[in-house]
């Protein structure tokens, strides 16, 4: 602040604080005699013009105010969630520690309850972004969900606060508005002099409107463009792939560019009409055939015996990983990038299921059996992951088969949600809860009740099994957010501390009463915070 | 006392937690999963038991509208207060109806209220029979009082010299030597029984590595400290006013004599400063009828929370009685008549000139000064190079922020809650600036921020 008397009394200021940093030995204060005095003098006008200087204190003249942010249109928060959230992000992570206790963890229904509360198309209360700013720094996993939430007085904060900078770069255009579809002039500038991050976000955001257009914009420079700069824009086609596209990914298949070739074989084999699926289709075709000369039908596989230049234009790496055959390695590409119809064609008209139960001669099936799980996901073909999948409950489902538990997942992933949820249940129903976790990671949230209670069953198992709960740990955490809240009333009985039966780990049932008490505590949490969300009637 | 609801919000349950470990635990406890028979009454008594680890359930009961503060007893063994089931329970409480209903006390809380009551029935008595036996020898306690006043004087005559031998050499030496000096004056003044003198000595010492201007505020902080001195060595010949103040600033312990204020209070702001020793805990007052801010201090000793904690942004009905001291705005907390519920009362707020002034005006009673406290309507925060400014949205006038509050959580809550749009601040104006404790958004239609809801910067 500045001070009225300023202009009137700054010299004899200045004068009293010189002498007071020399000292009065040195230099006679203004106004009075030298000695022994001199000191008391000082201070005693040092005294007067310290509360005089303090009493005339004036403010000053105010910096260049910010633009205030943009009204946020969207309801306020209820009340109760309002303070949920503040309860929520006062709950940070990395104090404390060890066993977790009957009590839930709050943060780790924040991503849940972040998803309600944009769902429901909630505005953050403002004094809460700065905490959830932090909170969403921390966790880049937190970060679209609670930028969503936070809304455009976030990112106006974040143009104040280096901290939070990371909000900027999240959002795209978050730094500046992206030009819109009517402002021609403006895309072509940002696509010819914007930064690399801009030109990506620019694409992506073209990319979801006008598919056409964001092609035509990046065929205007892809000759010019540096390679790894063209392998990231290649990527944003994945966004609504279409026939279309076909012509282009074509010249990509000659680009300089090993990885643009590649991704540009990879997309193209994901349109089952194209030009380059149709070769590969006539490739693969040829390696498999039915033998009918055993007493059944026997798929038999004729590697190919060379990588021809054809083959490796579209995209098939020649070279081998080491330990891997060529010749399977070569095979397990071309059966990767056909059609999965074109099996049906080549086999009599054989279902999905057909061909899969089909046997396999000379150890194939393995590398056959892979290949069409790959194929299965990369073009989103749930008959094929159906019968890949096969039932859950055969035996092979959960030992390790030909198809392993992450292809498994992948092949879930293209299921619906309820056939999804029913093929896990099974599958736990059958295997038991220990090769699980992966497949209950691709289920919806919250889990439908034949898999809610298909785990909670399996836990009841393990218990009885005398085991200790931490086996579980990573389930029990899963249950704990995805658990349908309704169930609560079906774990009511075994939060209780049961005997420890004489087989069972010592002390187990009262670790297990513990995990079962947090699972529904959590659950009971969830149930009240969904209806702290609801907006009111 | 009607306690119909109302409820604390989770802030301020959440600021009764004696340190971040209970903070955690308390509010991971605050979910109806391990609470049963949890329920509320007209009184502002708040029961539940709490499913711990053992087979037998803990008690917990939490009497909120007590004269003095909040009280809790719970049957669990921890030694912190209050404990995390006694946060817990009441964040739960807080959440609403449907986890604490309002019912009858059980008998085992209600005991505890009972053993309480006559308790402070008891104590009332006693008080009043001690402050009797006081007046019975007033001799003693004249001759007590002149003691401690004389080694006061010693000490204020010590300090004297040592200030003028620092004058007479110069501040720049007082650089190179170094914070010992200032250490051990400090403790000669401790030995002096004149705290208030102590205190501001260590402070001393801490100037000459403070950055640039370190000389003018080491002149301007031994100036008033000679003020201090002179104006103890001389309080015969002061107004009584002034010689009060002086009294408190060297440290001797007063009592709030003035008499009781009945009012409806606005807790405008609560926060803690602490040392190794101690935790200071001050609340900030605005009286509705009188419009009287009031300062309410209480201590703690490390790793204790002070005992008193009343929420922010609520009013409650009380007596409050001064401190002696011109200007002085201390004062204490009497018998409470309501417990704290929502309001929408506000502090009548001032311009950036207005709040200054207002400051330049308390130091005619006490030069020593700091800050004083105001409310600011209608300012906006604004990023001024590396700090900040509250700026009049009317003017083109502003108050920087201090460099303490810059560095604080609270400032990012109030520039959130701001957005570049006017709010109401309260907090304290001095000549390093203003520290802004409390704030309320403007609230209009258009934007989703509730109006009028309190939000603790510090």
């Amino acid at each position: 602040m500045t001070s009225t008397s300023e202009a009137s009394t700054g010299s004899s200021w200045e004068e009293l604080v010189t002498t007071a940093l020399l000292g009065t030995d040195r230099r006679t204060p203004p106004g009075s005699v030298p000695g022994r005095d001199a000191p008391v003098a000082l201070l005693d006008a040092a005294a007067v013009e310290t509360v005089r200087r303090r009493a005339g204190i004036r403010p000053v003249r105010a910096a260049a105010r910010p633009e205030p942010v943009a009204p946020d249109r969207r309801p306020p928060l209820p009340p109760a969630a309002t303070r949920r959230l503040a309860t929520m992000l006062a709950d940070r992570p990395g104090t404390g520690g060890g066993r977790r206790g009957a009590a839930p963890d709050l943060m780790e229904l924040l991503p849940q309850w972040l998803a309600l509360a944009n769902a429901y198309g909630y505005a953050a209360p403002p004094q809460a972004l700065p905490a959830l700013l932090d909170a969403a720094r921390g966790r880049t996993d937190l970060r679209p969900a609670a930028l969503t939430f936070a809304g455009t007085r976030a990112l106006w904060l974040a143009r104040l606060n280096t901290d939070w900078r990371f909000a900027l770069r999240a959002v795209p255009g978050g730094g500046a508005a992206l030009p819109g579809p009517d402002e021609p002039e403006r895309v072509q500038r940002l696509w010819q002099e914007g930064l690399f991050a801009e030109r990506v976000a620019l694409l992506t955001a073209i990319r979801a409107r006008d598919a056409a257009s964001a092609r035509e914009l990046l065929a205007s420079t892809w000759p010019t463009e540096r390679a790894e700069d063209r392998l990231m824009f290649l990527d944003t086609l994945r966004t609504g792939l279409g026939a279309r596209d076909e012509p282009f990914l074509e010249t990509a298949l000659a680009d300089r560019s090993r990885n643009v070739r590649a991704t540009a074989a990879e997309l193209l084999s994901a349109l089952p009409d194209s030009a380059l699926a149709g070769r590969m289709a006539k490739r693969a075709t040829t390696c498999v055939a039915v033998d009918h000369t055993a007493g059944a039908p026997t798929l038999v596989v004729e590697a190919p015996h060379e990588c021809d230049p054809g083959m490796e234009r579209d995209g098939v790496l020649p070279k081998a990983p080491s330990g891997r055959g060529e010749r399977s390695w070569w095979l397990g590409q071309l059966v990767e990038a056909a059609p999965l119809g074109a099996w049906s064609r080549r086999f009599g008209g054989r279902t999905p299921e057909e061909i899969v139960a089909l046997p396999v001669a000379d150890d194939w099936r393995g590398e056959l059996h892979g290949a069409w799980c790959r194929a299965a996901v990369r073009q989103r073909n749930p008959g094929w992951s159906r019968a890949l999948l096969g039932a859950p409950s055969t035996p092979e489902a959960g030992g390790p088969g030909a198809v392993s538990l992450a292809e498994r997942a992948k092949l879930l992933a293209m299921l619906e949600d309820g056939e999804r949820a029913g093929w896990v249940a099974g599958f736990i129903a059958t295997h038991g809860l220990s090769e699980a976790f992966q497949l209950l990671g691709v289920c919806a949230v919250p889990w439908a009740p034949p898999l809610g209670r298909a785990v909670v069953d399996a836990l009841n198992i393990a218990r009885d099994a005398g085991s200790y709960p931490w086996s579980f740990s990573g389930v029990m955490g899963l249950a704990e957010r995805c658990l349908d809240p309704v169930e609560v009333v079906r774990l009511e009985p075994l939060t209780a501390t049961p005997e420890d039966a004489e087989d069972s780990a010592p002390g187990a049932g009262g670790y297990w009463a513990e995990a079962f008490q947090r699972l529904t505590t959590t659950l009971r949490l969830r149930a009240t915070m969904q209806g702290e969300l609801a907006p009111p009637p | 006392m009607t306690q119909q609801g109302v409820r604390w919000t989770a802030e301020q349950v959440l600021a009764l937690a004696p340190d971040a470990t209970s903070r955690k635990a308390g509010s991971k406890l605050g979910a109806a999963g391990p609470w049963s028979e949890a329920g509320t009454s007209d009184e502002g008594t708040v029961w539940g038991l709490c499913r711990g680890s053992g087979s037998k359930p803990y008690q917990t009961v939490i009497d909120v509208a007590d004269s003095t503060g909040p009280a809790y007893k719970c049957s669990c063994p921890s030694r912190k207060f209050p404990c995390k089931h006694a946060l817990g329970l009441l964040l739960l409480w807080a959440g609403g109806d449907a986890a604490v209903p309002p019912g009858q006390a059980p008998d085992w809380a209600e005991q505890w209220l009972a053993g309480r009551r006559s308790r402070a029935a008891e104590r009332t008595t006693r008080t009043d029979a001690a402050s009797g036996a006081t007046s019975a020898d007033p001799e003693a306690a004249r001759r007590r009082a002149e003691r401690r006043a004389d080694r006061i004087t010693a000490g204020a005559t010590e300090l004297e010299q040592r200030l003028t031998d620092l004058l007479r050499g110069g501040l720049a030496a007082a650089e190179q030597a170094g914070y010992g000096l200032w250490e051990e004056t400090a403790a000669r003044m401790v030995d002096a029984q004149a705290p208030g003198l102590a205190a501001r000595v260590r402070e001393l010492g801490a100037i000459p590595g403070s950055g640039p201007g370190w000389p003018v505020r080491l002149l301007e902080e031994c100036a008033l400290l000679h003020l201090l001195d002179r104006g103890w060595l001389r309080r015969e010949q002061l107004p009584d006013g002034l010689a009060a103040t002086v009294r408190s600033r060297v440290g001797l312990p007063g009592s709030p004599d003035g008499p009781p204020v009945r009012d409806r209070w606005l807790a405008l702001a609560q926060y803690d400063t602490s040392d190794s020793r101690l935790t200071t805990r001050r609340i900030w007052l605005h009286g509705a009828e009188s419009g009287r801010t009031a300062l309410l201090l209480s201590y703690g000793a490390a790793g204790r929370a002070p005992e008193l904690s009343l929420p922010v942004g609520l009013a409650f009905e009380a007596e409050v009685s001064a401190y002696p001291g011109a200007g002085q705005l201390r004062a204490a907390l009497g018998e409470r008549f309501t417990a704290p519920e929502p309001t929408a009362l506000r502090p009548p707020g001032l311009t950036s000139a207005e709040a200054a002034a207002r400051y330049g005006e308390a130091l005619r009673d006490d030069p020593w000064l700091d800050a004083y406290p105001v409310t600011l309507a209608r300012v906006l925060p604004i990023p001024d190079g590396d700090s900040w400014q509250l700026a009049d949205a009317d003017s083109d006038l502003a108050l920087p922020i201090t460099p303490a509050a810059r560095s604080r959580p609270g400032l990012w809550r109030l520039v959130a809650l701001s957005g570049g749009t006017p709010v109401t601040v309260f907090g304290e104006c001095g000549h390093r600036g203003f520290t802004p404790l409390t704030a309320w958004a403007e609230g209009t239609e258009e934007t989703s921020v509730a109006a009028g809801q309190a939000a603790a910067l510090c």
